[in-house]
C-alpha cells in the first residue's frame, strides 16, 4: 500500500518519496543562511578595523561588557585570560580560549547585542571582530577585518581543543566481560 | 537593558511524599510510628463540583514548580524540574527544566518553516503542515543539559532540584531526521549537519552525519500534546543521549555540511577545560548517572520507620542495567528495583523498601549501563578531570540523613 502511496509523482520541487517542500529560491537560502564556517567560506562582502569598531562598541556592547571588554553584571569578560587555562583559575575569553575568528563573527552577527540580536549590518559586525581580536593583542590597530583576512586569523587557543576521550572513568563492570 | 532585580524563587522541595507520610489516614494506620491522622469522617462535598473544562489544571492544592534563579539577563538562563516531587518516569511537560539562550520566542506554527540545504541535492523548504503529514515515530528519551550538576564539581548544592534539575523525560512524537534527509538527498561529502533555531540568538550545533543517520527526531509534540513554547515549539530537535544543548530548539534550518562550523557553543561554551589547559570538544554523550529523589535536600523524615528510597537512573548509552544503593555510607551496596518497563536512554524509577532506624545515614546509589559503564564517585571523577570544567558531571550523589531527620547534601 505504502509503494502505491509513494508512486504518485511527485510536484516539480517537491521531495521524491512523500512529494512534500518545495525547492527554496537561492535568494531564500541566502537570506536565511547565517552560518559561517571556520574557512570563512560563507563570509559576506565588507569590511572592518578597529577605531570604527570601538565607535560601534561603545554604543552598543559597553553596557553590558564593560568600557574595554572587562566584563560587567550583564554580561562576561571579551578580553583578557591568556596563559591562565592551565591555572586553578582558569579566565576563558575570546583572547585566551576561542580557537577560530571565525566564530566571533558568526556569533556576534547572529546573537548580539544580547537585547537586540540580528541588528548589526556586515560592516558593524567586521568592525566590532577587528575591535575586540585587537583588544585581545591578536591583531594590530589598523589591520582590515574583512573575508580574505578573518579566516587567516590565528588565534592563540587554536590547538587548545581535544576530541572526547570518555569514558575515561566509570570503571567497566567486570560481569559484563564475562 | 532596563534594570532587572535578581530574583531567587525559593524551590519547591517540600517533599509531598513527607505530606502524605504525616496526613495519610491509610500509611499512619501502617507505619505507626506515623503521629496524628486526624479524625477520619464522611465528609465528602453535598455540593455540584466543577464542570468539565477545555483545558486542564492540576489541583490548587499543588504547588510544585520549577526552580528559577533569575539573573540580570534572566532570557540566557535555566528553570530546573523539581524532581523531589517527581513520580515514576515522565516529566509533565509544564515541569520540564528550561535552558534558553535568548528567551523564548513566540511562533506562529502557519509562519514556521524549515529548511534544510547545503550540500544536497534537493534543498527543500518544509512547512509545518507537510511535517506533519509524514509517517511518525514516538520514543521516551531524557533530555538532560550537560551544565546539570554543573555545581556538584565544586560547591554543590543543597537539593535535587538545584543539583539535578536540568532533566527531565517525554514522550517525543515527530518524524525521523534520516527521512527528510533523504528526501533531500545527503551528498557524500556532507559529514555534518548545522541545525538552527528560530530564537533570537538563532542557536545552532553542529552533529557528525552520522547521528542525525541514527536516530535524531524533529519532535512536533511532547507527551501528546504540541510541545510547548519553551520546549522549542513547534518544532525541535531529539537527539537521543546527547548533551541538551544540541537538542535544538525553534529549529527553523538543517545545513549539510563537510566540517563541525565551530560555532560559540561547541567552543566557548560546553567544552571541558582539563587541568593541563586543553579542553575536551564535542563531548556529545550524557553518561550514565543516578540520584535518589526520596529522601534528597532539605527533606525531614518525621520519625524511624518505613520509607521508600526512590530516584532515577538514566544513561546516553543505552539501557540502565542495575542501580545500587548504599546506606552506609558506600561499604556496602544493595540492589534496587527497577519500574519495568526501562526504555533505553530515558529516566528509569528505582525503588528500594527501607526501614530508618533513627541515626545518621548516608545514602548514595550508583548505576551501572548495558555497556558496563559504572557510574563513578565523585573523588573518580575530579581525580580524573580536575576541577575547571562545569560541565558533564556524573559522580554519585550522597544525601545525609541526620538523627534530627534532616537531610542534606553529604558534599556540600
Ligand atoms: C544587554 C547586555 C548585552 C549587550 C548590550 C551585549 N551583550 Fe554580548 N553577551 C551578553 C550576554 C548575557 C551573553 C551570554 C549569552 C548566553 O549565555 O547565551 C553575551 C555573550 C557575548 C559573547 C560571547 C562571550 C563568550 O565568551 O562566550 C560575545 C563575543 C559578545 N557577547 C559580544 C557582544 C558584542 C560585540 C556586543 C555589541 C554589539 C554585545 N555583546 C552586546 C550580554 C550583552
Amino acid at each position: 500500500m505504502l509503494a502505491a502511496i509513494l508512486a504518485a509523482t511527485p510536484l516539480m520541487g517537491q521531495s521524491p518519496n512523500y512529494g512534500v517542500g518545495r525547492s527554496p529560491t537561492p535568494e531564500e537560502i541566502k537570506s536565511w543562511d547565517i552560518s559561517i564556517g571556520p574557512d570563512g567560506r560563507e563570509l559576506p562582502p565588507g569590511e572592518g578595523r578597529a577605531v570604527e569598531g570601538k565607535e560601534v562598541y561603545t554604543r552598543r556592547c559597553a553596557d553590558c561588557h564593560g568600557s574595554e571588554g572587562q566584563g560587567g553584571d550583564q554580561g562576561e569578560a571579551l578580553v583578557g585570560g591568556e596563559g591562565t587555562l592551565d591555572t586553578p583559575k582558569p579566565v576563558k575569553t575570546v583572547g585566551s580560549y576561542w580557537p577560530y575568528a571565525t566564530t566571533l563573527w558568526d556569533y556576534i552577527n547572529r546573537a548580539m547585542p544580547f537585547d537586540s540580536p540580528g541588528s548589526l549590518t556586515h560592516k558593524q559586525v567586521y568592525a566590532l571582530v577587528a575591535y575586540l581580536l585587537y583588544l585581545n593583542g591578536i591583531i594590530e590597530e589598523e589591520e582590515v577585518i574583512n573575508a580574505q583576512t578573518l579566516p587567516q586569523v590565528r588565534m592563540p587557543n587554536r590547538e587548545g581543543f581535544v576530541p572526547d576521550p570518555r569514558p575515561d572513568v566509570g570503571r567497566t563492570d567486570q560481569s559484563q566481560k564475562n | 537593558m532596563k534594570d532587572r532585580t535578581a530574583k531567587d524563587q525559593p524551590d519547591s522541595s517540600k517533599p509531598s511524599r513527607r505530606r502524605f507520610l504525616k496526613s495519610g489516614a491509610v500509611l499512619a494506620g501502617v507505619l505507626g510510628a506515623c503521629a496524628d491522622s486526624g479524625n477520619v469522617s464522611d465528609s465528602g462535598p453535598r455540593t455540584l463540583g466543577d464542570i468539565p473544562s477545555p483545558y486542564g489544571q492540576r489541583s490548587t492544592y499543588e504547588k510544585s514548580v520549577r526552580y528559577t534563579h533569575l539573573s540580570d539577563t534572566p532570557e540566557a538562563g535555566p528553570s530546573r524540574t523539581p524532581l523531589q516531587d517527581s513520580y515514576g518516569i515522565l516529566t509533565p511537560s509544564s515541569l520540564h527544566f528550561e535552558r534558553h539562550h535568548s528567551g523564548v520566542p513566540t511562533i506562529d506554527p502557519s509562519q514556521h518553516h524549515l529548511l534544510i540545504h547545503g550540500m544536497v541535492d534537493r534543498p527543500l523548504v518544509f512547512t509545518m503542515e507537510e511535517i506533519l503529514r509524514l509517517p511518525s515515530v514516538s520514543r521516551i528519551h531524557f533530555i538532560e543539559c550537560s551544565g546539570n550538576s554543573g555545581r556538584e564539581w565544586t560547591t554543590p548544592e543543597p537539593t535535587v532540584q538545584r543539583t539535578h534539575g536540568m532533566l527531565g523525560c517525554s514522550e517525543w512524537t515527530g518524524v525521523s531526521l534520516s527521512l527528510l534527509l533523504s528526501e533531500v538527498g545527503v551528498q557524500s561529502e556532507a559529514k555534518w549537519i548545522i541545525a538552527e533555531g528560530a530564537d533570537g540568538c538563532k542557536l545552532h550545533r553542529s552533529i557528525p552525519m552520522e547521528k542525525a543517520m541514527d536516530n535524531i527526531v524533529i519532535a512536533y509534540a511532547q507527551n501528546g500534546e504540541a510541545i510547548r513554547p519553551e520546549q522549542g515549539y513547534p518544532l525541535r530537535l531529539v537527539v537521543p543521549g546527547w548533551e541538551g544543548n544540541t537538542h535544538v530548539k525553534w529549529l527553523r534550518r538543517i545545513k549539510a555540511v563537510d566540517q563541525p562550523y565551530m560555532g560559540r557553543e561547541e567552543t566557548s561554551k560546553y567544552t571541558d577545560l582539563m587541568p593541563d589547559g586543553k579542553a575536551r570538544q564535542f563531548t556529545f554523550v550524557m553518561e550514565a548517572k543516578s540520584v535518589i529523589t526520596f529522601p534528597s535536600g532539605r527533606d525531614k523524615l518525621p520519625g524511624p520507620g518505613f520509607y521508600e528510597i526512590t530516584g532515577l537512573a538514566w544513561s546516553g548509552r543505552g539501557l540502565i542495567k542495575s542501580v545500587e544503593i548504599s546506606i552506609d555510607g558506600g561499604q556496602s551496596w544493595q540492589e534496587a528495583q527497577f519500574q519495568e518497563p526501562r526504555h533505553p536512554v530515558a529516566l528509569t524509577r528505582f525503588r528500594l523498601p527501607w526501614r530508618w532506624e533513627g541515626q545518621e545515614v548516608t545514602l548514595r546509589s550508583r548505576c551501572i549501563d548495558e555497556t558496563g559503564y559504572v557510574q563513578p564517585s565523585r573523588e573518580a571523577l575530579i581525580e580524573a578531570r580536575g576541577l575547571n570544567t562545569r560541565y558533564h558531571y556524573n559522580g554519585i550523589t550522597a544525601w545525609r540523613v541526620s538523627s534530627d531527620g534532616s537531610v542534606q547534601n553529604a558534599y556540600a
